[in-house]
């Protein structure tokens, strides 16, 4: 084994948490976790939301975030403890031998200052070069990361280059002072497939090119598995497994991590066609008021009865405007929609409440599509009382029985949504959607916000109630995983066109178009040596073109 | 939660020992009104508790009774001030569009004179009695409530869970009071607390300038104003109105606070 470089042992990490209307208490957030990294070694730090994987990423930089207190263990870099070293050695240790990526590059860059101002700022803090010197490393860093015009790109600002342009922007900062270990923090989740790819082959190249260690932390476990050597899992703030990539991938060890790893692994059948279409969206172009820009423009579409459509696509290819559209929300200014054979009113006022309860519609984030002041039972129960004037204990027994329905059971009816978590709270949506007996219901990225276990739990769910009930699902998603686990039917979005609708079996078989291409040639698969192989053929088709 | 923290318990004796010392007058008023019970600006003794006034009538009692019309005539205001305020401004978020733009620029046109001046104003034309002092007030201060409630509720509207209300085909009834009304009660329960006290002392303005509560009817500003020559001869009935709207002051919005508490924990309302 190489060189020690991180040495952690018995890091506890514990907060405190204050619960509405209760005392104060202790919460453990990280217990009794060991790990050491090697020079150069990159270790991927894999778990659900809640692990305490960004935690300990912070802390091998001493770091504590919000109230979090380092309360026991201890962290040797390089040989000395760094909870030992008080203010001035933290000072001296951040930003100079330790870096950080943060998640939202967008968020993390200062808007009003140039790129290359902030790229050298702690390069020239920690006085480890002259300005002269920090810039030409930074051009060299954006170079190596791919970046378009890296002379010239660090005199942008941070709006002026995208998402993923930045996302590396940032990791040229973090290894501009050429420190020995960088803590990435999810740096790719908030991308886009397409552009993850780009990003993740960019930040493989720059580890392997300057031999830094790095720390990577994410819940995507076919990401991790492209740039780690070594992979720990990570639950309720304990280490589940620890190993080799190609051991946890492989072969792993403990329950919980085989479930990660066969993640996504529903079989879906499609349903056979010749069903009658529910819904037929013929010609659809809309753009937002007092814009000259048609964010959908000539969009064609069918979906068959009790069957599921997934429209998928990247962030801004207008899915979600789509679904606006079909709900009355944004009346579009060419097109028609047809539902259960009789054609919709553009506008939601126009629309009977017959029209609206056979529409129904669940939401990417739960927390904000349920009002914290109502219990479920209020949630649930309003569109019983709207829809089909149901009232006292026969609401509360309809109630019930969605409940079950959901796999909630007894004992939620008169919860608020503040006490159910994630998973939960998507059910009840669910719940309230279904309450009102549709025919159709949008389903707008509702796994996305999701860890992957319970993502699949709901979409386990889902299949089963479109089994019983014969509803039809309008799926948007940017997640070819998911597409694969619930479509019937598929239609691909770019820049608010349909380049690609069909059959699930069609449209996932070649012969590709350019950009279906590319966007399922984005998808991280399971698999070591997956992203070589990808750029490799891209940099070969490219050759050859 | 079941716990009554030490200062909202403090709040609550004050305030509800006010309230009940209005509620209650005509039984724990020693003396009448306008009674003239000794000479004028004797000291606090036992038979006059807080001594008398400038013509000689027991200043507890005027305090008392002024107690009741001051506390009336804000909580009135108050309440008058937030159904208007806050209907509208809920109104004025969820139509958005010319509805939004004519409440808002009135309120705006409102807001631009000041609002001592207006009430000066139209009390001098109208006739000043107890309806026409509370519907003035409560008018012109319904205007600041509209400006929060509309600030509180156009955040609100733009959520999911209104979208889900509206696509369901709610009434905007539904939507205004069951969906935004209980999310924006916290911030409006908090100004609630401000608003009345700044209605204390506004009526309590008037009354001291002249143009408010009439006597031989008591007020606390009234009490003032009767009393400020005492001053100069170092007799403290004037700043005994004083010191109970500030105790009041204080301890209602003891009160708000807790409630404000309460209202925004469990129920995973807005920070």
């Amino acid at each position: 084994m190489s060189e020690v470089l991180l040495d952690i042992k018995g890091l506890k990490i514990e907060a405190t948490s204050y619960p509405p209307g209760e005392k104060p208490r202790q919460i453990t957030l990280v217990d009794g976790v060991s790990l050491t990294l090697g020079k150069g070694k990159v270790l991927g730090l894999i778990g659900e939301s809640g692990a305490g994987k960004s935690t300990i990423g912070l802390s091998s930089m001493a770091y504590g975030r919000g109230g979090v207190r380092i309360t026991g263990g201890e962290i040797w870099l390089k040989g000395r403890d760094i909870l030992k070293g008080g203010p001035e050695g933290l000072r001296a240790l951040r930003g100079r031998e330790v870096t950080y990526v943060a998640q939202s590059a967008a968020a993390a860059f200062n808007p009003a200052k140039q790129l290359m101002e902030q790229v050298v700022e702690a390069t020239l803090r920690h006085g480890v070069a002259t300005r002269a010197e920090a810039e030409a490393r930074a051009v060299v860093m954006f170079g190596k990361l791919g970046l378009p015009n890296p002379e010239s790109i660090g005199q942008r600002y941070p709006h002026q280059v995208s998402g993923g342009q930045l996302q590396r922007v940032m990791t040229a900062m973090a290894l501009c002072s050429q420190p020995d270990l960088v803590v990435f923090d999810e740096p790719t989740t908030a991308l886009d497939v397409t552009t993850q790819i780009e990003v993740l082959a960019a930040i493989k190249e720059a580890i392997a090119q300057t031999g830094v260690a790095a720390l990577y932390i994410t819940h995507d476990l076919a990401v991790v598995a492209q740039v780690s050597d070594h992979i720990m899992v990570l639950r309720h703030g304990k280490m589940v497994e620890y190993g080799t990539t190609k051991q946890i991938i492989e072969t792993p060890r403990e329950d919980y991590t085989k479930a990660l790893v066969s993640v996504r692994s529903i079989e879906h059948v499609e349903k056979p066609g010749g069903a009658e279409a529910v819904l037929s969206v013929a010609g659809i172009t809309a753009r937002y008021r007092g814009t000259k820009f048609d964010v959908l423009s000539n969009v064609t579409v069918d979906l068959p009865a009790g069957q599921t459509l997934a429209v998928v696509g990247e962030s801004g290819s207008g899915k979600s405007t789509l679904a606006r559209v079909i709900t009355g929300l944004l009346p579009p200014s060419a097109g028609r929609i047809t539902f259960a054979g009789r054609t919709l009113p553009a506008a939601l006022a126009d629309r009977t409440k017959d029209d609206l309860r056979e529409v129904q519609m669940i939401y990417q984030m739960a927390d904000v599509a349920m009002n914290p002041r109502q219990t479920v039972g209020t949630i649930i129960g309003r569109p019983l009382e709207f829809y089909f004037g149901l009232k006292g204990d026969a609401k509360r027994a309809r109630v019930q029985d969605l409940l079950d329905q959901i796999e909630m059971g007894k004992g939620y009816i008169d919860r608020y949504p503040a006490e159910l978590s994630g998973g939960q709270k998507q059910r009840v949506c669910i719940a309230r959607a279904l309450a009102a007996k549709p025919k159709l219901i949008i389903c707008d990225e509702v796994t996305s916000a999701l860890d992957p276990l319970v993502a699949d739990g709901i979409l386990k769910l889902l299949l089963a109630l479109q089994a019983q009930e014969g509803v039809a699902y309008l799926f948007i998603t940017h997640d070819l995983a998911t597409v694969r686990a619930i479509a019937d039917r598929i239609a691909v979005m770019f820049k608010g066109r349909v380049v690609r609708y069909g059959t699930k079996t069609d449209v996932l078989s070649p012969p590709y178009d350019d950009y279906t291409d590319l966007l399922l040639s984005s998808v991280p698969e399971m698999k070591l040596g997956w992203l070589e192989n990808v750029i490799s053929t891209r940099k070969m088709e490219s050759a050859g073109n | 939660m079941t716990r009554i923290p030490l200062s909202a318990m403090i709040g609550l004796v004050f305030t509800s020992a006010y309230f009940l010392a209005a509620i209650f007058a005509s039984f724990i008023a020693p003396y009448g009104m306008a009674e003239i019970a000794g000479d004028s600006w004797e000291p606090w003794s036992r038979t006059h508790l807080l001594g008398t006034d400038s013509i000689g009538r027991d200043l507890l009692s005027r305090m008392i009774w002024g107690g009741q019309t001051t506390i009336f005539v804000a909580t009135a205001a108050t309440i008058l001030s937030f159904t208007i305020g806050s209907s509208l401004g809920f109104l004025a978020a969820v139509r958005g569009g010319w509805v939004d733009q004519s409440l808002s620029r009135w309120v705006d046109l409102m807001m631009s004179i000041p609002s001592l001046i207006f009430a000066l104003v139209v009390l001098s034309v109208m006739p000043v009695t107890l309806p026409v002092l509370i519907l003035v007030m409560g008018l012109l201060d319904a205007t600041r409530v509209f400006r929060l409630s509309r600030a509180v509720a156009v955040d609100i509207t733009v959520m999911d869970y209104v979208e889900a209300a509206r696509l369901r085909g709610e009434k905007q009834g539904w939507i205004i009071f069951r969906e935004i009304l209980p999310n924006a009660l916290s911030p409006l329960v908090a100004e609630m607390g401000l608003r009345f006290i700044f209605m204390v002392l506004f009526i309590s303005t008037l009354s001291f300038l002249g143009l408010g509560v009439q006597p031989p009817l008591a007020d606390w500003g009234g009490i003032v104003k009767e009393n400020k020559e005492g001053i100069v001869y170092g007799i403290p009935a004037a700043l005994v109105p004083a010191f109970a709207i500030a105790t009041l002051a204080i301890s209602v919005n003891l009160v708000a606070d807790w409630i404000l508490n309460r209202t925004t924990s469990l129920k995973g309302g807005r920070g």
